[in-house]
């Protein structure tokens, strides 16, 4: 029974508490970036999950083979293979995704959350609960990238998932859907989870540019800012 | 042909800029451009390992690559040679430029997992870009990249000084900026045609 809660508890994390997008501030590129309509949105978040859960999965099953030396390169083969993987049935199987998406389908490689959650969890814990800790990370991915692909399609295109909206439709705000539109709605639907957050007194998600990077604790830039504040 | 190179360029730094049309880079956008100077480096080893990336990965892809019937392997390909030449330029620049390697040094791990140098390499691919093109279009993408970073670096230094609600602090007004200083760049849409017209 205790086993079965732990589960339940690594996946409801990615959703609210630790939610990539809102919470820990990871892979803003893709977020501003494939939400100009629902479709495109889901369509990446569910593309990042699949990648997600297979890169965790694989990345716990060889946590003890790979060297600690080598393991970042190691981890980005195996994720790269995964996008490549995807990449290839999205193109075979959904043809209008591929070209919404375009150059964004291979950055899924270099997306944070994926490396991120391949150093800070899989590289420690066993496969079933890396994969559901993938699994939780990427639907709260998929969640975030949804209210925000509704929200800039509701209003700059006056449809929703493609279905026009009476009223709205007639004259939309071209500006949401435009790059401007995509950093506004971002930066209010994070004033609205940081009200949230604090109105349940959590901490709000503060921008930490470099320390969110998976690569903060190789990092030089990193380093010399700790020698500078212990010296 | 000079002219077409010319608009690669300028399209790649006012019209498609990298960071506010195209949300590339956007992690350094908004984590590095606290100050000015580390912006201005930031950019500046940017738009190195962006030109070098695109002159080493051009012909991996096209006589290995392409010549092979290999496309399918680009992004792994593509990722390990940016990752391993950012590594050996770090080395090499240690040993033998000590100067530019204290300039630019700490900012290269940071660019291995950088989208928007992987953006740039696989963009030339899409577009089908020759040689000349692919390098033009890199260093532009770098410029605009430098460009928006040290207009963004102003824009954050005056919110410093200002009031602002407490639930908008941090991230949220940061972001509404960005959209500002993307509006601006909004105004370049045409311009480039126009020029070269």
């Amino acid at each position: 029974m205790a086993e079965k809660k732990g589960i339940v508890k690594e996946f409801s994390k990615g959703l609210v508490a630790e939610n990539p997008v809102l919470r820990l501030v990871l892979g803003t590129c893709p977020t501003l970036a494939t939400t100009t309509s629902v479709e495109s949105a889901v369509g990446m978040g569910l593309a990042a999950s699949v990648v997600l859960v297979c890169s965790n999965m694989a990345i716990s099953a060889l946590r003890k083979v790979i060297p600690d030396k080598v393991r970042i390169p190691a981890y980005i083969v195996i994720i790269a293979s995964f996008v490549t993987i995807v990449q290839m049935a999205v193109k075979a199987f959904l043809p209008a995704l591929d070209e919404q998406l375009g150059v964004y389908l291979p950055l899924i490689v270099v997306n944070c959350i994926i490396l991120g959650r391949a150093e800070a969890f899989a590289s420690k814990n066993p496969v079933l609960a890396s994969a559901v800790d993938g699994l939780g990370m990427g639907v709260g991915f998929t969640v975030a990238l949804f209210i925000m692909g509704a929200v800039r399609e509701i209003l700059g295109a006056g449809s929703f998932y493609g279905i026009s909206i009476p009223f709205l439709a007639e004259n939309p705000m071209l500006v949401f859907i435009l790059p401007p539109g995509g950093f506004f709605v971002y930066g209010i639907i994070m004033a609205a989870a940081n009200r949230l957050a604090e109105s349940k007194g959590k901490p709000r998600a503060e921008l930490r540019g470099c320390e969110g990077c998976p690569m903060a604790q190789n990092c030089a830039l990193n380093n010399n800012k700790k020698e500078e504040a212990s010296a | 042909m000079t002219k077409e190179l010319f608009s690669i360029l300028l399209t790649a730094i006012l019209t498609q800029n990298f960071v506010l049309a195209k949300f590339l880079g956007i992690c350094p956008f908004l984590g590095v451009s606290k100050k000015l100077n580390t912006a201005v480096g930031m950019s500046a080893a940017v738009i190195f390992v962006m030109a070098l990336a695109t002159a080493v990965c051009y012909p991996i892809n096209q006589y290995l690559l392409v010549a092979n019937g290999l496309e399918y392997l680009q992004t792994i390909v593509f990722i390990l040679v940016i990752a391993a030449l950012v590594q050996l330029v770090e080395i090499i620049l240690k040993k033998y430029i000590p100067a530019l390697y204290s300039a630019l040094g700490i900012y290269l791990p940071l660019i291995t997992t950088n989208c928007a140098v992987l953006g740039v390499v696989i963009l030339n691919v899409d577009n089908g870009y020759g040689f000349a093109q692919s390098m033009f279009n890199s260093v532009g993408a770098g410029l605009g990249f430098m460009v928006a970073m040290v207009m963004f670096a102003g824009v954050r230094e005056r919110l410093e000084s200002c009031q602002i609600p407490k639930f908008m602090q941090g991230l949220p007004i940061t972001l509404v900026a960005a959209s500002l200083v993307s509006v601006s760049f909004l105004g370049f849409t045409g311009v480039v045609e126009n020029i070269f017209a």
